[in-house]
């Protein structure tokens, strides 16, 4: 038996699909809203902030004390502190992550990468408070009790530290990504040369990697500039314009979670700071993550 | 004359080649170091998890108990609990869920089976691998100039949810274009030939192959939106609250209400963040054991996510 379908039916039909293909179109045209939203509220915000304040002095004066009877509003000390703890976080997880990556890429076996990379992509998943815990709580007292007695409660080099080993799992896959990437046969024909693994690996398929690996260094620099929470927490929230990663400092993101957790009338100029702030924040990770997928996408090569 | 410079040159390649074979030995230590730093660098962070984990453990751990649960946080440290914490946790997560899921399962679902290739599906596209990169604490900032402020939600669970589920969108979105381009075209094709149309192809025979893919994403985009604080914290949200928000269920018709979604509210994040702000041990302590609490449920999500997707690899097989 076989049920027909009446053009009425068929019309329903029709209708049917084409709503459900504009529900499904306005999902997805949604995230678009999203970065509109973000863009307009930042600029808007922002531009009440720069009508007080001129473009100048918030790039070039060295104070930042929005807070204070007699404000000054330079982000550099802001910028100083973002610096240096992506900077320190860089340190740590450069090296390791890439060692990690080209370990797990060119020497574990199948079943040592299938155990550990789950493992780390489960460090990806502690909250970051936690691990502002691990820096107030247990690096920073490790730090003072061994190599660095004098360092401060708070200070930007635990911080970065622990945000290094946060971002060691994002660094080590990316960059593995990139290093299985290069073909079998320019392995084959370094080892075929005598080259030893060691040297196939640094000579010849970290050279081809080359660009995938520095889009994973700079997309984990993005990473750490955007972090929140264990600089908040574990490297003070005084800004203070230095290069000592020894001192407390604090970062952009720092800033805007301390304004937030006071209570600031709307509207007044110490709310918009946090809008500027996180405009810069914004470009920022922006242009890193513009650079990034340029490197990746540009530098790929085709074997 | 020319006969010294070919001895010259041969006896040259004769040092050369004693040194090739001492190098050997050195090239194969060379490559014996550089593998223990390999393991140890990746073990690296795995030692950390572990140093972390007995960390929080040593110091949190005395602090678990029922009443730790069912407590209000205090002024007291010995008293206080983390109930209006896993509560509000829960209800933001719940609405966070409602919006993000759908929003983005139907966003992964128009690019992967509906959108043609035109320059209105490259902008989303390029515009979702943006989002992924933009800091959580801008998302907060976007909250409160639009949706505090903006649209006068408050600083509500509501607020928070949305917050969220915005954060998480390009998480869910990734998975789920993933999972159904892992569904092979046949399978289409097959339900096509038949007389489908593409929302019954698609609901029919495309979501319920990639369902377990979609699934792994959103357990771990909803793990990731349990451990933010950042974006919550900037949209105002309070870190001591001795209130719980309405009930969802109540005793009239219709017997659910949802006036909670517009109650203040905290998390756990937040909550374990206040206590880590605060000097003393022993509020200290309380930030541990909220911090284990905490990281049992990200790290279980995580786990399950990591395993299903695992199991899911290996019966794939078309």
């Amino acid at each position: 038996m076989v049920s027909r379908i009446s053009p009425a039916q068929m019309r329903s039909r029709r209708i049917r699909e084409r709503m459900i293909e504009t529900l499904l179109f306005l999902c997805a045209a949604s995230s678009v809203l999203v970065t509109i939203g973000i863009v307009a509220v930042l600029l808007v915000e922002s531009w009440g902030f720069f009508t007080h304040v001129p473009v100048a002095t918030f790039l070039t004066d060295t104070m930042w004390t929005p807070l204070f009877d007699n404000p000054r509003y330079g982000i550099l000390p802001l910028l100083s502190g973002t610096f240096l703890s992506t900077m320190v976080a860089l340190c740590v997880a450069g090296p390791l992550g890439l060692t990690a990556a080209i370990y797990l890429s060119e020497f574990a076996s199948p079943r040592i990468r299938e155990t550990v990379k789950p493992v780390l992509e489960l460090l990806s998943g502690v909250p970051t408070v936690v691990f502002g815990f691990f820096a107030l709580l247990f690096v920073t007292p490790l730090l003072q009790a061994t190599i660095l007695p004098n360092l401060p409660g708070f200070n930007i080099l635990s911080a970065g530290i622990v945000m290094g080993v946060m971002i060691i799992p994002y660094i080590a896959s990316l960059s593995e990504d990139a290093l299985r990437a290069v073909p079998q046969a320019l392995r084959d024909g370094s080892l075929a040369m005598g080259a030893t693994k060691f040297e196939t690996a640094i000579k010849v398929v970290l050279p081809a990697a080359i660009s995938g690996v520095a889009a994973a260094f700079v997309l984990g620099i993005s990473r750490a500039v955007g972090e929140t929470m264990v600089v908040a927490i574990a490297a003070g929230q005084q800004p203070n314009l230095t290069l000592d990663p020894t001192q407390p400092a604090a970062t952009i993101t720092a800033y805007i979670v301390q304004v937030a957790l006071g209570d600031l009338p709307h509207g007044s100029i110490a709310y918009q700071t946090i809008f500027a702030a996180g405009l810069t924040l914004l470009l920022i990770t922006l242009v890193f993550n513009i650079f990034g997928f340029w490197l990746r996408v540009r530098f790929r090569e085709e074997y | 004359m020319a006969f010294e410079v070919v001895a010259d040159s041969l006896g040259a390649q004769a040092k050369d080649s004693s040194k090739t074979v001492a190098n050997i030995a050195v090239r194969r230590r060379r490559e014996t170091i550089f593998k223990i730093c390999g393991l140890l660098a990746t073990s690296f962070g795995l030692i950390t998890l572990a140093l972390l984990l007995i960390d929080l453990a040593a110091a949190g751990f005395p602090r678990l108990s029922w009443d730790f649960f069912t407590n209000f946080p205090s002024r007291r440290a010995s008293q206080a609990g983390i109930l209006s914490a896993w509560v509000g946790s829960l209800l933001v997560i719940l609405t966070t869920a409602s919006i993000g899921v759908p929003l983005g399962v139907g966003a992964g679902i128009y690019l992967e089976e509906y959108g043609r290739r035109n320059w209105l599906t490259s902008i989303i596209e390029i515009n979702i691998t943006n989002l992924a990169g933009v800091p959580s604490i801008v998302f907060g900032l976007l909250a409160l100039g639009l949706f505090v402020y903006g649209l006068g939600t408050g600083r509500s669970i509501f607020t928070a949810g949305l917050t969220l589920a915005l954060l998480i969108l390009p998480i869910i979105v990734v998975a789920t274009r993933e999972a159904i381009r892992a569904v092979p075209a046949a399978l289409r094709e097959a339900a096509y030939g038949i007389g489908c149309t593409k929302w019954q192809v698609t609901r029919d025979h495309v979501l319920p192959a990639s369902l377990p893919g979609i699934l792994t994403g959103v357990i771990i985009g909803i793990s990731r939106a349990l451990g933010e604080t950042a974006p919550l914290i900037t949209i105002g949200a309070l870190t001591f609250i001795a209130f719980l928000p309405d009930s969802p269920i109540s005793s009239e018709f219709p017997f659910v209400s949802f006036s909670w979604l517009f109650d203040g509210f905290t998390v756990l994040p937040i909550q374990a963040f206040n206590w880590i702000s605060r000097p003393g041990s022993d509020f200290h302590a309380n930030a541990a054991a909220a911090g284990i609490v905490l990281l049992a449920i990200t790290l279980g999500l995580n786990a399950i996510a990591i395993y299903a997707r695992y199991k899911l690899r290996k019966k794939l097989q078309w």
